[in-house]
């Protein structure tokens, strides 16, 4: 047997010891982790912790295992929104399939449970949306999915938003750029897909009447088509117009998700034509920027939201001390004494059920409508204390991330 | 169902590279069509044309007497089979069938109809109301085909659908497809680069080379009737043996002997003082086995084995032979254009399973001179060939095709009959 990691891997070490000489389907249940967030498979899909990690195995053709490896490592360093792939093993004895190793992408969602939500906590529209993002940005980045689906896409809240990552990466291909052909290929595909999904939850009983399966399938070529236009689409206006209108179009592509690479201006006597090159990744100025300052990696939103208490928790010091703060000094303090004491107050059952950095979202979020009711500052202390009793208990236990549910059961 | 005529179609991408160079295929309706060639032969491209996922550079796409070089994929009606193998777990085989018709707004009655006459064809009509849990590989695979067919396409594509199954499935799904496209008639563009694949479906093959057809016809035709070097050596399981020879009268002189070949065939090798003979694993037999009425027709040779492989109701014997450099260069270059592991300076026989013939030891050989062909090294040129044979070869299998395509559909309405009667009584 043969196994490739990409580095950094060192929680590999502890999958060596697992079966892998033997099919999947025959591994004992003690060495598996039961994850109920899962999609539809055509393959034996199983799940392992290790290390305080949990990983996602698929048996498959080496050749689509070799090819879906590539892929996600390349994603992975393009900043592309995909899951991330730590390795594969071939050679397995009795001419078994390989095994694609990746790595669980922690406090996902699949869109079986988000639609079997009680409505209201997030849209059809807004699932589809989200998808469409993601679609749109693989498309600018040459990337034919050929299987864009539900199943094939998972979903993880950023500062109470929704965004999507890629899971499945078999048929994938790449290409330098894509033609419209393939595009709306693509986009006729998921439409498919996403219909005969939606089908099955009503077959199932579990999509909410309000939800017509053929009405949300039939929008998505629509939603795509229009934000395919604001990202790529070329603008021409007179050049009195020219400031706002470039600034308008960044806020919007902003807004929408995006960031841009570059702008070019061609100016004639028509006026001046506007294009603007996106760029496929997703946009991380926020995420970096808390990264240099606390070490925390969370998604863009959430980085927005923590960042701005970071820079108010900054003001509150300065104002008590009299004197400037320096900024990573007040960001050490922050993270001590704000963040670290929102966490130590979530009890151990309640553990796992929203990423850390959603859940302080979620405590600013309550502290603002608590204060609001109250006509004065309530204060963190109090907000996390309703909160833990009145809120998050409201996010079920089943979604609990497995790693957290791995621990658990270690007793780490 | 439709026809599909491509005319000088041409794929040149942004670096001038053409990946799809003037190429002119008709394909007929109902006809099953392989495209089979080497990675990078631009098998996959040509297939993405037709289907509208890649643009046209130059040339015209004909697909039902109708110009498509600028419709969208999903304008051309055609069906692209396996594209989706997912199984919708609550819904029941038949509306996992159904799908794409319901997402179309189709009236019950209609879906039901294609539905019913889809899983007749299938043979699924009796899981109908099953859920696709309970299913075997087998017909699980026929859910998915049952999804292209009730879409009425034009025509049906397949790209290298069975690369990704098991070796026991492949062989099922083979039979499985080919039943099917009888049976439906329909028109069938199907990509591989298996060749054996290619040999055991398609009703024509067509073979191309960076991006060039090298050689459309029958399968037999392709076997016996081969246009050039590539062709003939990319075509056959074990595959053609090349060896140096050089012209003398009607004699080639080989490392493996003296071949004789009829004056008429001996004519065509004018001008040559190296050549190439291509002879197949089958057209040697031990000599010791070959009875004396068919010794005359071939020539003997005395040579050391190498290796023997015995598998039970064949053998095949390994003689290394010597050849000049020029010659190597060329099945080097061969070897490595058809992804092929060994480098072929060593003949692969296939030699009666009763054979006594040991590794290690000199053994004498027969081979069939009959049926050699004579290459010419440098442009890779069958010298050999004989056109009116292979066009003959191909027009009897056209006769084949046309014959069990209304043989199979006239059992299937009166199948149908039978069944409507059936179903009226219950």
């Amino acid at each position: 047997m043969r196994f490739l990691f990409r580095p950094p891997a060192n929680e590999a070490a502890e999958l060596l010891s697992l079966p892998w000489d033997r099919p999947l389907e025959e591994w004992d249940d003690r060495l598996l982790l039961e994850v109920p967030q899962r999609g539809i498979s055509r393959h034996v899909v199983r799940f392992v912790a290790a290390g305080g990690h949990v990983y996602a195995l698929k048996e498959i053709a080496e050749r689509l295992a070799r090819h879906e490896y590539a892929l996600l490592a390349r994603f992975e360093e393009e900043g592309l929104p995909s899951v991330s792939v730590l390795g594969i093993c071939v050679d397995r004895p009795g001419d078994q399939q390989a095994i694609l190793v990746t790595r669980y992408l922690e406090y996902s969602m699949s869109y079986r449970w988000l639609f079997s939500r009680p409505p209201g906590d997030h849209s059809a529209e807004q699932l589809l949306d989200t998808m469409v993002v993601l679609l749109v940005r693989l498309h600018l980045a040459g990337v034919f999915w050929g299987d864009c689906s539900l199943s094939n896409t998972l979903f993880r809240l950023d500062a109470g938003t929704l965004a999507a990552y890629l899971v499945d990466a078999e048929t994938v291909e790449r290409y330098p750029s894509l033609t419209p052909g393939q595009r709306n290929h693509d986009v006729d595909l998921a439409r498919e897909r996403v219909g005969a999904e939606l089908l099955d939850l009503r077959f199932g009983g579990l999509l909410p009447d309000d939800i017509d399966p053929i009405e949300v399938a039939d929008s998505l070529p629509l939603r795509y088509a229009s934000l395919w236009d604001e990202v790529t689409r070329e603008e021409t206006f007179s050049p009195e117009e020219q400031q706002y209108r470039v600034a308008e179009r960044l806020r919007r592509l902003n807004e929408l998700g995006f960031d841009v690479g570059e702008i070019e201006i061609v100016t004639s006597p028509e006026g001046s034509r506007l294009r603007v090159e996106t760029r496929v990744s997703e946009p991380g100025h926020n995420r970096r920027e808390l990264f240099r300052l606390t070490g925390m990696e969370v998604q863009e939103r959430q980085a927005q939201r923590l960042l701005n208490d970071v820079r108010a928790y900054r003001a509150w010091l300065e104002q008590r001390t009299g004197g400037p703060v320096p900024e990573p000094v007040a960001a050490h303090r922050w993270l001590a004494e704000v963040y670290q004491t929102v966490m130590a107050a979530i009890p151990p059952e309640l553990a796992g059920r929203l990423a850390p950095a959603e859940i302080f979202h979620e405590v600013l979020t309550h502290r603002w409508l608590l204060s609001e009711q109250a006509g004065r500052d309530v204060g963190t202390a109090e907000a996390v204390r309703s909160y833990v009793a009145n809120v998050l208990p409201r996010t079920p236990a089943e979604v609990t991330t497995p790693s957290v549910i791995a621990e658990r059961a270690t007793g780490r | 169902m439709a026809s599909i005529e491509m005319k000088n179609i041409v794929k040149q991408y942004g670096d001038g590279f053409p990946a799809v160079n003037d190429v002119s295929l008709d394909i007929a309706d109902g006809e099953f069509m392989i495209l089979v060639g080497p990675s990078g032969c631009g098998k996959s491209t040509l297939l993405r044309m037709i289907v509208g996922l890649e643009d046209i550079t130059s040339g015209e796409m004909i697909i039902g007497g109708k110009r498509v070089n600028d419709l969208a994929p999903r304008d051309r009606n055609l069906s692209m089979v396996f594209q989706n193998y997912a199984l919708y777990p609550h819904m029941t085989v038949y509306e996992n069938i159904a799908f794409p018709l319901r997402l179309a707004k189709m009236p019950d009655d209609e879906v039901r109809r294609r539905v019913t006459e889809a899983s007749d064809v299938l043979e699924l009509k009796d899981h109908l109301e099953r859920k696709p849990a309970n299913l075997s590989g087998g017909q699980r695979q026929r859910v998915a085909m049952g999804r292209a067919i009730v879409r009425q396409a034009e025509a049906f594509l397949f790209d290298e659908p069975l690369s990704n199954l098991d070796a026991k499935l492949r062989g099922q799904m083979r039979t499985e497809i080919s039943r099917l496209q009888r049976r439906l008639g329909i028109t069938t563009v199907y990509v591989t680069h298996d060749q054996t694949e290619a040999m055991t479906l398609g009703d024509r093959v067509c073979v191309l080379r960076k991006g060039k057809i090298q050689q459309v016809a029958s399968p037999r035709e392709l076997y016996e009737q081969p246009v050039n070097l590539f062709v003939a050596g990319f075509i056959g399981s074990p595959p053609m043996n090349f060896l140096p020879a050089t012209p003398e009268g009607n004699r080639l002189k080989t490392p493996f002997g003296d071949i004789e070949i009829e004056a008429s065939r001996a004519s065509k090798l004018g001008g040559h003082d190296l050549l190439m003979v291509g002879i197949r694993p089958e057209y040697f037999e031990d000599a010791s086995l070959v009875e004396e009425h068919k010794r005359p027709l071939g020539s003997t040779f005395r040579a050391r084995v190498d290796v023997t492989e015995w598998l039970g109701d064949s053998q095949y014997a390994y003689i290394p032979y010597e050849a000049p450099e020029a010659i190597t260069n060329q099945l080097r270059d061969l070897s490595r254009e058809l992804d092929a592991e060994e480098l072929r300076t060593q003949a692969i026989v296939s030699i009666d399973s009763t054979s006594r013939i040991r590794e290690g030891r000199e053994a004498e050989f027969w081979l069939d001179s009959r049926k050699v062909h004579v290459f010419d090294p440098e442009t890779g040129e069958n010298l050999t060939r004989d056109a009116e044979a292979g066009a003959e070869l191909t027009r009897l299998a056209t006769q084949d095709r046309v014959e069990q395509v209304e043989e199979s559909q006239s059992r299937a309405s009166a199948e149908q009959e039978t069944g409507g009667a059936t179903a009226a009584s219950a």
